[in-house]
């Protein structure tokens, strides 16, 4: 059987790969049955380079895997990454954003219509939101530019995907640094764990390696809404 | 371009200091350019000549390095700033002028559930120092605000932005719901944002895509039969 499984890529975005080693790991995949290859998170400001990115990836490795997993949302490509893929038969994530998936498409919308203005962000995010907001921005230098990126915006919503107090108190100061309310969701891992689960149960990767028994805490519902 | 030694503004020529308003404008240093604009005031320069010729010309050139990857989003944001801070001191007086008249009124809005409005205000700054007079509906517009503001401003040209994949196909809404009123023939519609391009303004059957502020500006006076 282990001789016959497919030879299964991911390309993902660097803030979805602890995640997805996570859940390699936890559906018992055997990291050489599922190769994980990352691009910079860095992208996430600059969507004008991920399809480019992902395409010289797919350029190198197309030819070596059965099939192709892009872990990323739309993420702002303006259709681009959905062209490239059809081009070369690969497939992505559903969804604008990661943020979308990870809370699932109807609870993002719930969070959306409830407010507009809302500025989403992760684990990932909140580890790295001084290098990617901040510095990202450019808030570092120009601090005064924090009124004109977040004048529409009313609240950071902290999807977690793990329950960890520090990060949670990390988001919040967070948000108080932006002047915005805060709300707090612990959505586990979503339609990330959902997806990743179902591709690799189409492709037979299943118990590729010994499975991790904690698989339930993957989606839960925790909720905070803090007024800064 | 800022030089060690300060420059004292009210020491320089006038060609020499309008150079300098100009690299202040490009290193965003708001007071500078408030003063150098203040003293040309003083020495009689006409407000519609200091915005065209030199507050319009300097953002013209950090749009043409923003799109070059010289410069990036915080610093076009700074010069922006000086911008209006100029622009600023000029809007009165340009009010008051008999011999100013507008070239046309230009109607612009960010698309329904969209909160992002940094390309749309620099759009219009840009299309208010072409001489537009512009309509600003601000963020979040259904397609029943761009029909109240047609009825009401008569505009010579609909403009639309949009920053998420998301929310693009919206302006295909509104450019359908014009045409079924009978209103495109007779109205341009501009759309613009950082995940459109060309064929997606093609698709939606909409006038013309405005890849940057200037360039939107630009585009717009030649719709308007402004710069043959």
């Amino acid at each position: 059987m282990s001789a016959q499984r497919h030879k299964c890529l991911i390309i993902a975005c660097g803030a979805l790969a602890k995640e997805i080693v996570y859940l390699r790991r936890h559906l018992g995949v055997a990291d050489e049955a599922l190769t994980l290859k990352c691009l910079p998170a860095e992208f996430h400001n600059t969507p004008q380079k991920i399809a480019p990115g992902v395409e010289a990836l797919l350029k190198e490795h197309r030819k070596h895997y059965d099939r192709v997993l892009v872990a990323y949302g739309e993420c702002g490509t303006g259709g681009a990454l959905d062209t490239l893929l059809k081009q070369y038969d690969a497939e992505r994530l559903p969804g604008a954003h990661c943020y979308e998936f990870f809370a699932g498409a109807a609870q993002f919308e719930q969070i959306v219509e409830a407010e507009i203005g809302s500025f989403f962000l992760t684990d990932y995010l909140v580890k790295n939101f001084d290098r990617l907001v901040i510095k990202g921005l450019g808030l570092d230098r120009y601090p005064e530019l924090t009124s004109v990126y977040f004048n529409n915006y009313k609240q950071v919503v902290y999807l977690a995907q793990n329950e960890d107090e520090a990060l949670k108190q990390k988001a919040l100061g967070a948000a108080r640094q932006l002047d915005l309310d805060f709300l707090y969701k612990r959505v586990g891992y979503g339609d990330l764990a959902t997806e990743l689960e179902a591709f690799v149960q189409e492709e037979g990767l299943c118990g590729s390696a010994h499975k991790d028994q904690q698989t339930r805490q993957l989606k839960t519902k925790d909720e905070d809404h803090v007024s800064c | 371009m800022s030089d060690e030694e300060d420059i004292i503004l009210r020491d320089l020529n006038d060609n020499d200091l309008v150079d300098q308003i100009k690299d202040d404008l490009y290193d965003g240093l708001k007071d500078e350019v408030f003063e150098g604009v203040e003293i040309l005031l003083e020495r009689k320069w006409e407000a519609n000549l200091i915005l065209s010729d030199v507050l319009v010309e300097a953002m013209r050139i950090v749009g043409i390095d923003f799109r070059d990857g010289i410069l990036f989003v915080p610093e076009v944001l700074q010069c922006a700033g000086a911008m209006k801070g100029g622009m600023g001191q000029l809007r009165p007086i340009l009010a008051a002028s008999d011999a100013q008249t507008s070239v046309g009124k230009f109607v612009i809005g960010t698309v329904k559930g969209d909160i992002h409005d940094i390309g749309k205000n620099l759009v219009g700054m840009m299309l208010e120092g072409a001489g537009f007079e512009v309509i600003d509906l601000g963020i979040n517009n259904p397609v029943e605000n761009y029909l109240a503001a047609i009825d009401e401003h008569k505009p010579d040209i609909l403009g639309m932005s949009a920053l998420l994949t998301t929310t693009m196909p919206y302006m295909g809404l509104v450019i359908e719901e014009l045409d079924k009123r009978n209103i495109l023939k007779e109205l341009p519609v501009m759309v613009g944002g950082a995940p459109l391009n060309q064929e997606f303004a093609d698709a939606i059957n909409a006038h013309s895509y405005g890849r940057d502020a200037a360039m939107s500006a630009e585009m717009a006076r030649t719709i308007i039969g402004k710069n043959s």
